[in-house]
């Protein structure tokens, strides 16, 4: 009994020598083998790239914002009309002052794809205006050249390009004087709400203030802080945080 | 012949799972370096009262409303002194069988030995008849066969399920005020909250323990930071109309809102109520930037007790003095946590960096609960917890771990418990209320999803 179990282990021990050794040759011999001369040069198998384009809502009334939402694979470089080169995955909101066809081209190895999304803005027909609202300009104008002001994070200083657009918007309602506006200060959704509401009217005051310092009546300004209980984008991530970090221009009716 | 190539095998899975060993071993490792907090026992060196409750005895069996409005009441009883945070109460399965209605039908010798080995028994008997509610409710001390009784108390109220809870609330709290040296217990006390729906927030309350949860206020718009005051008679809360956020006020008393001007322009948000109930602190940003405010509770006589650019928010009055305030302050940047006198001098910075927000200042005065981030910034790990630090040192123990995001934390009336606001899956709409001991132990979540900034009241 002892002895043919030693003589199984023996046996046993030997069939594993001889199969490790045969793991580290065989593991030799394959790396022999693949000489990467011989392969020759490798096939174009660059895959096309793939685009979807979507917007969220399809129609929206003049003024409001549509979320884009796109996706591709295999492209090197990603360019949405009218927005520029974008990363290869992403979301950008826009907010279109009519009915616009978003084209997406997709550049890869593998050629070239396109994906396009239609959003269909409401403009309303404009209300027969008593002689002196001319003044008034239009909802379009009004955003075109009043642009919500973005912060930093847990910031309320005005950044260098909000330093610009909040000049333009003063020399716009300088122009317009019939025009009085609400401020709202907003916040992205981290931190604490109380402290949030706080924050997010400072942001707002900030925002006036550069159009006080820029000769805009402070009497035509009003001002609300939101902080973060109006989201407008609720993704957890940057983008999504900066577009909410704002201080939102709109007229005072 | 055939177990042959079973040894290779059973090496090859010795080998891999010694390797899993090893990497296991290195995965706690980090685990165990990751948890590098501590639990203080505010009972430690002392251990609580081992407490039995019994089932009460049901008399007049012949009502049908006897027997389910007594196991509503044995429930609430058993779960008051279970949360008290001062007893160690008996398992019920090792409960002796009997059940005791009188002092005569007690012998103390079943409930003092293994296994209730009990200190102290709650007993009593429970009936209703004709739309009443009788109770007498007995706490025996089990090691004294001479003179046991230390409370005998006798309830008559309607039936109804309401009244049982009640009942035992009463009960529970002469016990808890009896071995618990002298404070007041807290199970008739309420939690006051913000409730989400849809795109609106409401002002709801609740029991203490979570039960009785009804709707205050029918505003339709978002209504943050409810503040009960001291007398229960009011609660201030911060409102969204047309000028943004401002204080409202609604009377418990008279069931609707009632006026409280905040005259002067800006948001106007976070009241919070002097311990004497005549003044309300506020944040209000009527010079355009948001500061410190203390009106009278009618809203008239505001003054500014602050000075600073940056917001400041979130005040607090010391409970037990009156006569100092705790806030957030966004002065350097990052909001932390400061405390001055309520004339706003002897400023003085209590955090030393992360996020903090959210204080509660505890009734004895010595402590503030508050909401802390201390690895606060984009993209940095780290989230945000309920800290509690003795004011007088500025030592701090942190006192949630590893449940999600902890916020809003309020100080129940005995300073044993507080409540807090948890957001356990990330997204704001999956935040809810839970009660813990302050030193931690004893979580228990009272309200499902959509439940935020819970104020306990004052009594």
């Amino acid at each position: 009994m002892n002895v043919s179990h030693a003589r199984y282990r023996r046996a046993l021990a030997m069939v594993a020598v001889a199969a490790a050794l045969s793991a580290v040759t065989g593991c030799h011999k394959k790396e022999k083998a693949v000489n990467p001369a011989s392969l020759g040069p490798a096939p174009v198998t660059a895959a096309a790239p793939t685009a979807t384009l979507s917007a969220d809502p399809l129609t929206v009334d003049l003024g409001q914002s549509v979320v884009l939402n796109w996706r591709t694979q295999n492209a090197t470089t990603v360019t949405i009309d009218g927005i520029g080169e974008v990363p290869a995955n992403g979301t950008q909101t826009v907010s279109p002052s009519s009915s616009t066809n978003f084209h997406l081209t997709a550049k890869g190895d593998g050629g070239t794809t396109e994906a396009n999304v239609r959003v269909t803005v409401r403009v309303p027909t404009a209300p027969t205006a008593p002689s002196d609202s001319g003044d008034m300009g239009s909802e379009a104008a009004f955003h075109q050249n009043v642009q919500d002001i973005f912060f930093d994070y847990d910031s309320y200083d005005l950044r260098p390009d909000a330093q610009s657009s909040a000049k333009t918007a003063a020399a716009y309602l300088n122009a317009h004087s019939a025009i009085k506006l609400v401020i709202g200060g907003y916040c992205d959704d981290r931190g604490s709400a109380e402290y949030n509401l706080a924050l997010g009217e400072n942001r707002a005051n900030s925002a006036k203030t550069a159009l006080v310092n820029a000769g805009v009546a402070a009497s035509r300004i009003r001002v609300i802080s939101y902080g973060k209980e109006k989201q407008f984008c609720t993704e957890e991530n940057e983008s999504c945080w900066q577009q909410n970090r704002r201080a939102q221009f709109s007229m005072d009716r | 012949m055939n177990f042959r190539p079973a040894r290779p095998l059973a090496h090859l899975i010795r080998v891999a799972l010694a390797f899993a060993v090893v990497l296991a071993a290195s995965v706690s490792c980090t685990r165990a370096r990751a948890q590098d907090w501590f639990k203080t026992e505010t009972s430690s060196g002392v251990s609580n009262i081992r407490i039995a409750v019994a089932d009460f005895k049901a008399v007049s069996v012949g009502d049908p409303q006897t027997i389910p409005l007594k196991r509503t009441f044995d429930t609430t009883l058993f779960n008051d002194l279970a949360n008290a945070g001062i007893f160690d109460v008996v398992s019920k399965s090792m409960l002796p069988q009997a059940t005791p209605g009188a002092p005569g039908e007690i012998n103390l010798a079943q409930w003092s030995v293994a296994p209730a080995n009990a200190a102290m028994v709650a007993f009593g008997a429970f009936g209703a008849s004709g739309g009443r509610l009788t109770v007498s409710g007995f706490l025996f001390d089990a090691k004294n066969a001479q003179f046991p009784q230390v409370l005998a108390k006798q309830y008559s109220e309607d039936a109804n399920e309401g009244m049982a809870r009640q009942i035992a609330h009463r009960f529970a709290d002469e016990i808890i005020f009896r071995l618990g040296g002298g404070v007041p217990g807290i199970a008739e006390t309420k939690i006051y909250y913000v409730k989400m729906s849809g795109g609106n927030k409401e002002i709801w309350a609740m029991d203490y323990d979570g039960a009785n949860q009804h709707q205050i206020t029918h505003l339709g718009t978002v209504s943050l930071s409810p503040r009960v005051s001291p007398d229960n008679s009011r609660i201030a809360f911060s409102s969204l109309g047309r000028d943004g956020f401002q204080i409202r006020m609604y009377s418990l008393l008279l069931n609707r809102m009632v006026n409280f001007p905040s005259a002067g322009g800006g948001t106007n948000l976070s009241p919070a109520w002097s311990p004497n109930g005549r003044d309300i602190a506020y944040s209000s940003s009527r010079t355009g930037d948001p500061e410190i405010w203390i009106a009278d509770s009618n809203g008239g006589g505001g003054h500014r007790v602050t000075s600073f650019r940056g917001p400041d928010v979130s005040p607090v009055f010391n409970p037990k003095t009156g006569s100092q305030i705790a806030w957030i302050s966004g002065r350097t940047n990052l909001p932390q946590l400061y405390i001055m006198d309520a004339d706003g001098s002897g400023v003085m910075r209590m955090t030393d960096g992360g996020y903090a927000t959210s204080p509660s200042w505890s009734p004895n005065g010595q402590f503030i609960a508050f909401a802390w981030n201390r690895k606060y910034g984009p993209g940095a790990p780290g989230g945000q917890d309920i800290y509690v630090m003795e004011v007088a040192t500025k030592r701090w123990i942190q006192v949630t771990h590893d449940i999600g995001r902890c916020d809003f934390p309020s100080w129940s009336p005995d300073g044993r418990h507080i409540v807090f606001a948890n957001t356990p899956g990330g997204r704001a709409s999956s935040t809810r209320i839970v009660s813990m001991l302050s030193d931690g132990t004893g979580r228990r979540t009272l309200t499902e999803a959509g439940a935020d900034m819970p104020n306990w009241s004052w009594k």
